[in-house]
């Protein structure tokens, strides 16, 4: 088992530089002066736009400016970004406010998706189910920002429960509408996935031991019933974890949230390139990790599936 | 193994156990009739808004001590009449009539009630062991779980009670048995697994569904010996259900015969075996294959040959009477020696061949296979014997070239096909020769294709015949196996089992081949369906004269078909001779424990055949 971890952390490393290449590659071999974006419209003279292109590695040819860009980051120095803040410092200030927002995302579209589609699976083809059904294909197929407009619209402002927008501070309430707007679309695939799941399970065998046995409704299913079905849907949560953890760019450019989404969202239209490669280095980190935590939760859940 | 009667180690706890805790309302002394009542009982199914019948008035009783098995096939309706009994069925069931559980009514139980009845006064072994087992509790949860349920017990005395039962059904380490997970053990460990945790709070009755159908026939012994025991010990009622005679024979007190949802016949095991009244009685009997009953000009007395190839003396038997059944089994292995002429180039031949499945990522390579050598002329029958995990379909893949020949040489009607890479010409040319029938007819068959297209799919593929001879081909093939043309354009699914099976061996004999290799063809199939099959395979051999490579677990299917059978243990073949040598004069231990452990349509016999295969145990051991 330790040496499954340490071998999936050995395989984060090819993962890194081949992911963080390609982005290195797109943003700084894009055609247009990379010092444009820090002059502004009035541009600078050409002794700032030297010592600009000394300063980000600029005047080296790509590869070493990659392995420079390398460097840094193995020594803990994502360098700075085009206005002159340290790039750690920022992600350390914006990572925050995503993470809680991803977390309470989650939990949202854990709690409800599995509640739901467990009792519509127990009552398929019973109204409950069919209503529930019907309603998860409205959530899936209705694009994120028209549902992230129409909720920021009728319970922020017509009946301000909450505020429209989050404020620097991003509160648990602030963030409360964003997080059920981004996790509505993972709670119907949630929802629709549980479902699937204890249908196929609540006619095995082994449920019908486990009534035979005498246990009562609640236990079987709970127990026996539940614990098998959840395999596939951890499988999901985890994948969405690590989508959810890279900022969601649309919802947090509707409510306003200051998270990776949106700081990714600036640095791109500013092609700011530092800032872009960085965030996006850290989001396949923070990717990677993920996907290794639904494998150790999944041997957990099932114990057929063991690493060596 | 050893098999003897377990002494007292579930036993003598039984003060507190034995005890009303549930309630019955009997206290176990005034209560004197049957266990299990069943009267006028019908179960329906409601499909498509309609109710459908599965069991059909039936009344039948089970008293403390006895088993009764209740005998049918496949859709008889012995399974949902005997799940009725606990309430276990789908929730589009009816269930009428009225069962009494010593005196008191199950049906009309409330809920609460019925739990308490459910594992604790009735419990039940259920047919496959791996997926009645919950996959994701070890061994132990799961027996625990069921304890503390029914008994006020602190978690560590219900560890110790898991414990000695796991013991009591002779788990080899219940320890390490009670911390696995159902998927680390064998098939027969499991069911011991269920079987200790069926009989946790010592049921009054036990309803035990097809309990050894899955099993290999050894391990299918050991279950029945342990549940014999069991019978003896714990003075329970037991519900066996099941489709096979030998099972029936080896453990049953009484019969009941069930055929479409209706009881035909009842009476002792005696009765029903001796003088069966009812023509499907008969007919189910007739059907089943046994191996070496003795009492046909062309059967073979297995007993009587492994008492005398292991010179075992047996008590059941008269002493004189076992020497002049040995005597005759001898003498006629003596006057068989005209086995089917080996003429002509082999059609298979395998030499010191070894095969191995390709290592997939870090799983490494496993050798499947080892040192086989084995050849099969023109016209030749060969049975390939073995329990699962012997090798034995391995050998018939690689015949066809689905598995790489890791070692040694495999010629197929003369062509070496070890080299051969999967899919190159040369192996594409070599199959048209080969014809397969598959194990499972259901899956094996295209369920988009009509049964028509995928008998002729192999000659249009080899450009044999196409368009309107093709189509003739087809009706040709169909008669051959005994369906009607017109069925040419239906779907695998408005099949029957049978019928299925058909297609597969006609699809098989569409290219004429010279070497037929058949994958447990008959497996899948109830008894009176595998006879019929059975003689139309054979019929079609003798006809068609192709050599055939006849994979499977069932001794007695060998029995009827092959003149040559081969034993396979482990990867290895351990004995292979014609089919008179094997069975008359069977030299391998193992071939004498497998022989052994099948049992016999016939209590009497099986008598004999339990008491020898004790004794080759007692001496293996």
């Amino acid at each position: 088992m330790v040496w499954y971890i340490v071998r999936r952390f050995l395989q984060l490393i090819p993962v890194f530089l081949g992911a963080t290449l390609l982005v290195y590659f797109l943003v700084f071999s894009l055609p247009g002066d990379a010092t444009a974006a820090i002059c502004g419209e009035r541009g600078c003279t050409p002794a700032v736009v030297a010592g600009l292109r000394e300063q980000y590695n600029l005047d080296q040819p790509f590869w070493i400016q990659y392995l420079l860009y390398l460097k840094g980051v193995l020594t803990f120095d994502l360098g700075t970004n085009f206005s002159g803040r340290p790039i750690a410092t920022i992600i350390a200030e914006v990572f925050p406010t995503t993470a809680k927002l991803a977390i309470m995302a989650l939990v949202i579209e854990a709690v409800f998706g599995i509640v739901f589609g467990l009792i519509a699976g127990l009552r398929k083809g019973r109204i409950f189910d069919s209503s529930v059904l019907v309603l998860s294909l409205i959530v899936i197929a209705v694009p994120i920002f028209v549902l992230g407009f129409l909720m920021q619209f009728l319970i922020g402002v017509k009946l301000q429960w909450t505020n429209p927008t989050v404020s620097g501070d991003a509160t648990f309430t602030e963030l409360l509408l964003p997080a059920v707007v981004l996790g509505l679309v993972s709670f119907a695939y949630v929802l629709r996935l549980t479902r699937t799941s204890i249908i196929e399970n609540v006619n095995a065998d082994y449920v019908r031991t486990a009534t035979a046995k005498g246990l009562s409704r609640r236990r079987v299913v709970v127990v026996h019933v539940l614990r098998n079905s959840l395999i596939p849907v951890v499988t999901f949560l985890g994948a969405d974890l690590g989508a959810l953890m890279g900022g969601a760019i649309v919802t947090e450019g509707i409510f306003n949230v200051n998270g990776v989404g949106n700081t990714l969202y600036r640095a791109v239209l500013n092609g700011d390139g530092p800032m872009v490669v960085s965030i996006v280095t850290f989001l396949i980190l923070i990717f990677c990790l993920a996907n290794l935590l639904v494998d150790l939760l999944y041997a957990w859940l099932d114990p057929r599936i063991r690493y060596a | 193994m050893s098999t003897q009667v377990i002494g007292g180690t579930g036993g003598n706890d039984d003060g507190g156990r034995r005890g009303d805790h549930g309630g019955t309302g009997s206290d176990g002394t005034a209560y004197q009739g049957p266990v299990l009542e069943v009267r006028n009982l019908c179960v329906d199914f409601g499909v498509d808004k309609r109710w459908v019948p599965a069991a059909i008035d039936l009344s039948y009783e089970v008293r403390a001590g006895e088993v009764l098995a209740i005998v049918g096939e496949s859709g008889s309706g012995k399974s949902a009449s005997s799940m009725s009994l606990l309430g276990l069925l789908p929730s589009n069931s009816r269930v009428t009539g009225e069962v009494l559980l010593n005196g008191q009514s199950v049906l009309t139980m409330p809920p609460a009630r019925l739990r308490e009845v459910r594992g604790n006064d009735v419990a039940v072994i259920f047919q496959e062991p791996m997926t009645a087992l919950n996959p994701v509790y070890t061994v132990g949860f799961q027996i625990v779980e069921t304890l503390r349920l029914h008994n006020e017990i602190s978690p560590d005395e219900a560890r110790q009670r898991a414990l000695r039962l796991l013991q009591m059904v002779e788990l080899p380490d219940p320890e390490k048995a009670f911390r696995s997970y159902p998927h680390q053990l064998s098939g027969g460990q499991r069911q011991r697994a269920m079987i200790a945790q069926s009989l946790s709070c010592d049921p009054k009755l036990l309803i035990a569904d097809e309990p050894t159908t899955a099993l290999d026939v050894t391990v299918q012994a050991e279950i029945l010996d342990l549940m014999r025991n069991l019978r003896n010990q714990l003075n329970s009622a037991i519900v066996l259900i099941t489709h096979d005679m030998g099972v029936v024979a080896d453990l049953a007190d009484r019969i009941a015969v069930m055929r479409k949802g209706r009881i035909v016949e009842t009476g002792t095991a005696d009765q029903i075996f001796n003088h069966p009244q009812h023509e499907y009685t008969r007919a189910l009997l007739a059907a089943v294959p046994h191996l070496g009953q003795g009492d046909g000009d062309d059967e073979v007395d297995i007993t009587a040959a492994l008492a005398a190839a292991t010179h075992t003396e047996l008590q059941t038997v008269d002493h004189d009477e076992l020497e002049r059944r040995e005597r005759d089994v001898l003498a006629q292995l003596a006057g068989e020696h005209t086995t089917a002429p080996r003429t002509g180039d082999p059609v298979l031949e395998l030499v010191d061949v070894a095969i191995e499945y390709p290592r997939q990522g870090r799983v490494p390579a496993f050798r499947a296979v080892e040192g086989a050598n084995l050849t099969v002329h023109p016209g030749q029958v060969i049975g390939l014997v073995g329990e699962s995990g012997s090798g034995k379909t391995t050998i018939g893949r690689a015949a066809v070239g689905l598995l790489p020949v890791a070692q040694g040489s495999l010629r197929v009607v003369g062509t070496d096909i070890s080299g051969f890479r999967p899919s190159s010409r040369e192996l594409v040319k070599v199959r048209r020769h080969i014809g397969m029938v598959f194990q499972d007819p259901s899956s094996s068959l295209n369920p988009r294709l009509p049964i028509g297209e995928s008998i002729g799919e192999p000659m249009l593929l080899a450009g044999e015949a196409k368009g309107s001879a093709l189509q003739k081909r087809i009706e040709m093939l169909l008669d051959q196996v005994e369906l009607p043309r017109s069925y040419r354009n239906r779907y695998p699914h408005e099949l029957s089992g049978g019928q299925k099976q058909r297609v597969g061996i006609a699809r098989a004999l569409s290219l004429k081949p010279k070497l037929m290799v058949a994958d447990e063809p008959t497996s899948a199939l109830d008894v009176s369906v595998q006879a019929r099959v059975l003689e139309l395979f054979q019929n079609l051999q003798r006809e068609l004269g192709f050599a055939c490579l006849f994979v499977t677990h069932d001794l007695a299917v060998v029995d009827v078909l092959a003149d040559y059978i081969c034993v396979m243990k482990r990867g290895r073949i351990v004995e292979q001779g014609s089919r008179d040598q094997i069975l008359r004069s069977p030299r391998d231990p193992y071939t004498q424990r497998l022989l052994a452990a099948v049992p016999l349509p016939d209590p009497a016999l099986q008598r004999e055949r339990r008491e020898l295969r004790a004794k080759l145990l007692a001496s293996t051991d």
